[in-house]
């Protein structure tokens, strides 16, 4: 079937360098002597460890459960023990720890019971929770939760499932030879997806550097009798963008600040697809996945790696030339230099690069920029980078705002072509975390006005109810002496001092207090003689009359309460 | 007879406009002062007095009436002064002094084995950060701390210490790109 297919604007054609690592299959790299495995491994909530220093794990068990809706499980990798539960440094440019939980293989391998799941006969909410259980989440880079992109809007219909096989940066190959050779799984996934999002279409996507796969999961297709589309799209950098593939295969344009799913599109990496199948079919969360080492390397190839493997352990199947002299995680154009050489492999880790000067020469230092406009021509996003490189130099964070740098998917198209070397990107990442980290002091300071004016507001009311309360003292005490002063001066006619007398009126209050609580002591009636049957209310009068008898208690006025209870006791 | 019709004209004009005017300032007054809203906003909102002023609110309203200078908020440090020189129109003055001076942005933490349950710090913390009760263990809820540092003074133990926030994945921040700057290659060799 012949498709018609789109254009975005803008984009480049760096070289490509994917030969290097195609040449051979993909093949399991050997068990390392420690695994360390961050808990926080997608968008969202960090996970928080179930596990304690001391216990034995089995491959596949669950070592951090999921925090929230946005967040996806995390698994032991292999069999052993669990050494250490702690901050280590992991692959993130800023080159901070976070916590880890490190575990030592006892290289038996052994698995957990896996199930395979037959996803047909459950509720789609059931499959979705099993996925984030299975830690299934988007293996294209973002590491985005995927059960909760599986989760269809409720108010846009799903037009088209987008499955995302371009791999368009350089020098990666993962995804290019999972298809090859993992076609089946790839589609029996998307299967899975499809029947969660139950969309109109399925477009598989793949640059056309990569014939072989192209025809793989074009067999792979025709095999399953499924109705999806397998489409070569032009190789051009960034066309695995998810918004660039989405307007190649749909020519749908997603608008600023909207999402994909706005316009019924979600879209999907193959790899993602390969691991929610393994999750379903065989009871495999994501443990592993396929990492290609390429760069300045004697032996490129791509590995099927376990997640948390030190890539310093890793790295040397590759046989690094001598003059390495660092690792790009990621490709060229969006990647970054590893901050220490034993990080671990995380689920985001998709290509390390042995990084040396002669493969990867040193950017030639910032020049003024000359207002060429290459930067436009070449953004894919049709921005204007130019105009977001000068109010970021600015820090004027609001006009870049204005000129929508959210937009901007760091592809690094601007910076590749700038004539004047100026590291747009970086710019414009330092803007935006510029904004978040404003935005969150903003959210800060609003909640602590919100508490601050009701404190003083709480405040205010205590003082205006205090206030009140001795107010109110005052006035009854007030009161009450002018009532004493009136009966002493009226019935006390006897040789009483003269009602003015402090010492007169100290005693009165004495004497009127005294009398105030004996009322008190008479008027306090036994609590629980409401309600009593008429039986019981004989009883007690029973009593009563015995006591009196015995002379134990005064003719008491407890009359009332019998005659209360009666009639309680006849509705009864 | 024209005369009279044009000042009659412009006499009914005059009342009917007074009288849209007169509606108009009572449907659409505005209640309290705008100015003293936009300042207020721009304040960091710790609440912690170093200006002078009991809050970030009369603060800002002393800025606006003119009684008090633009530089004296530290915790909003650099930025906040240029801001509010930005709003009000008038010139930029490096941070006062004698008003403290802007420092890494820090949270309240007690130290619970000294705490003796005074209630103190309850009292003095401006935005109910502190929970505790009388002769029970205080303690500081560290996300609700503006790190303003008034429970510090009425301790009467110094059980309350300063911890300066550490950075974590997320409040890292990309950094402003720097151009290194390199001796040149044949300085090197001389």
């Amino acid at each position: 079937m012949l498709q018609k297919l789109f254009k975005f604007k803008g984009g480049v054609k760096p070289a490509y360098n994917k030969h290097q690592s195609v040449g051979t299959p993909i093949a399991t790299a050997p068990l390392p002597s420690r695994l360390v495995i961050p808990l926080h491994q997608s968008i969202g909530g960090t996970p928080q460890p179930v596990v304690a220093v001391g216990d034995k794990v089995l491959k596949g068990q669950l070592i951090g459960a999921a925090d929230g809706w946005i967040s996806a499980a995390v698994h032991a990798s292999t069999s052993g023990t669990v050494t250490d539960i702690g901050p280590y440094l992991v692959p993130h440019p800023s080159g901070l720890s976070i916590d880890c939980v490190v575990i030592e293989p006892d290289g038996e391998e052994r698995w957990i019971e896996r199930q395979p799941l037959d996803y047909r006969a459950m509720a789609p909410e059931a499959v979705r929770t099993y996925l984030q259980q299975s830690g299934v989440v988007g293996l294209g880079g973002a590491v985005f939760p995927s059960h909760a992109k599986l989760t269809p809007s409720r108010d846009v219909p799903m037009e088209e499932l987008v499955i995302n096989g371009a791999e368009c940066e350089p020098w990666i190959t993962c995804d290019d030879l999972i298809m090859r050779e993992r076609a089946a799984e790839i589609v029996s996934g998307i299967g899975l997806f499809r029947d969660l999002l139950q969309p109109k279409r399925v477009l598989i996507g793949i640059e056309d550097n990569k014939p072989e796969a192209v025809a793989a999961m074009k067999a792979a297709v025709q095999t399953a009798g499924e109705p999806f589309e397998v489409l070569a799209v032009p190789t051009l950098y960034p066309a695995g963008g998810a918004k660039q593939l989405i307007r190649v295969l749909t020519g749908k344009e997603i608008p600023a600040a909207k999402r994909s799913t706005d316009l019924g599109v979600q879209c999907f990496n193959v790899a993602t697809a390969w691991t929610a199948w393994r999750a379903v079919a065989h009871g495999e969360p994501v443990i592993n996945r396929i990492v290609t080492l390429t760069g300045n390397a004697g032996k490129p190839r791509n590995w099927e790696v376990l997640i948390g493997t030190p890539m310093d352990q890793l790295l040397p199947l590759a046989e690094p030339a001598p003059d390495t002299d660092g690792v790009i995680m990621g490709g060229p154009m969006m990647g970054f230099l590893i901050p220490a050489p034993d990080v671990p492999v995380i689920k985001a880790t998709n290509c390390l690069i042995a990084h040396s000067p002669t493969l990867f020469p040193p950017k030639p230092p910032e020049m003024p920029c000359i207002r060429c406009g290459e930067c436009a021509r070449a953004c894919p996003q049709e921005l204007q980078p130019f105009e977001l490189y000068w109010w970021s130099r600015a820090r004027n964070f609001g006009k870049t705002q204005e000129y929508s740098l959210f937009d901007c998917i760091e592809c690094g198209c601007c910076s590749y072509v700038c004539p004047a070397h100026i590291p747009l990107v970086q710019y414009f990442r330092f803007s935006k975390s510029e904004i978040w980290a404003r935005e969150k002091d903003k959210k800060m300071a609003e909640g602590a006005k919100d508490r601050f004016e009701f404190k003083q507001y709480r405040e205010e009311r205590e003082k205006a109810e205090k206030a009140e309360k001795l107010a109110k003292a005052a006035a009854a005490q007030a009161a009450k002496k002018a009532a004493e002063a009136a009966a002493a001066a009226g019935s006390e006619a006897s040789p009483a001092p003269p009602a003015d007398d402090p010492e007169a009126a100290k005693k009165a209050a004495i004497a009127a207090a005294m009398a105030r609580a004996k009322a008190q002591r008479a008027a306090v009636q036994p609590r629980n003689t409401d309600s009593v049957s008429p039986d019981q209310a004989e009883e007690i009068a029973a009593i009563d009359a015995r006591r009196q008898q015995a002379g134990l208690e005064p003719p008491a006025p407890s009359p009332e309460p019998a005659p209360a209870a009666a009639p309680d006791g006849k509705e009864a | 007879m024209e005369l009279l019709i044009a000042i009659a004209v412009m006499a009914l004009g005059a009342v009917v406009l007074g009288a849209a005017l007169g509606y108009a300032s009572i449907k659409f007054k505005v209640e309290g002062d705008p100015i003293v809203e936009k300042v207020d906003a721009i304040l960091p909102q710790t609440q912690c007095g170093q200006c002078g002023f009991p809050g970030c609110k009369p603060y800002a309203e002393a800025i606006v009436k003119g009684e008090a200078e633009i530089n004296q908020c530290p915790p909003g440090g650099d930025e906040g002064v240029r801001k509010l020189a930005d709003l009000l129109g008038k010139e930029y003055k490096p941070l006062s002094a004698e008003h403290g001076e802007e420092k890494p942005k820090a949270v309240a933490v007690i130290r619970e084995e000294t705490c003796i349950g005074c209630t103190l710090c309850i009292q003095a913390c401006p935005v109910d950060a502190i929970v505790g009760a009388a002769k029970q263990m205080h303690t500081v809820v560290e996300s609700l701390c503006t790190g303003c540092e008034l429970c510090l003074k009425p301790c009467p133990v110094e059980c309350i210490d300063m911890v300066p926030v550490p950075e974590t994945l997320d409040t890292w921040k990309w950094k402003y790109p720097v151009i290194e700057i390199k001796p040149a290659e044949g300085r090197k060799a001389a």
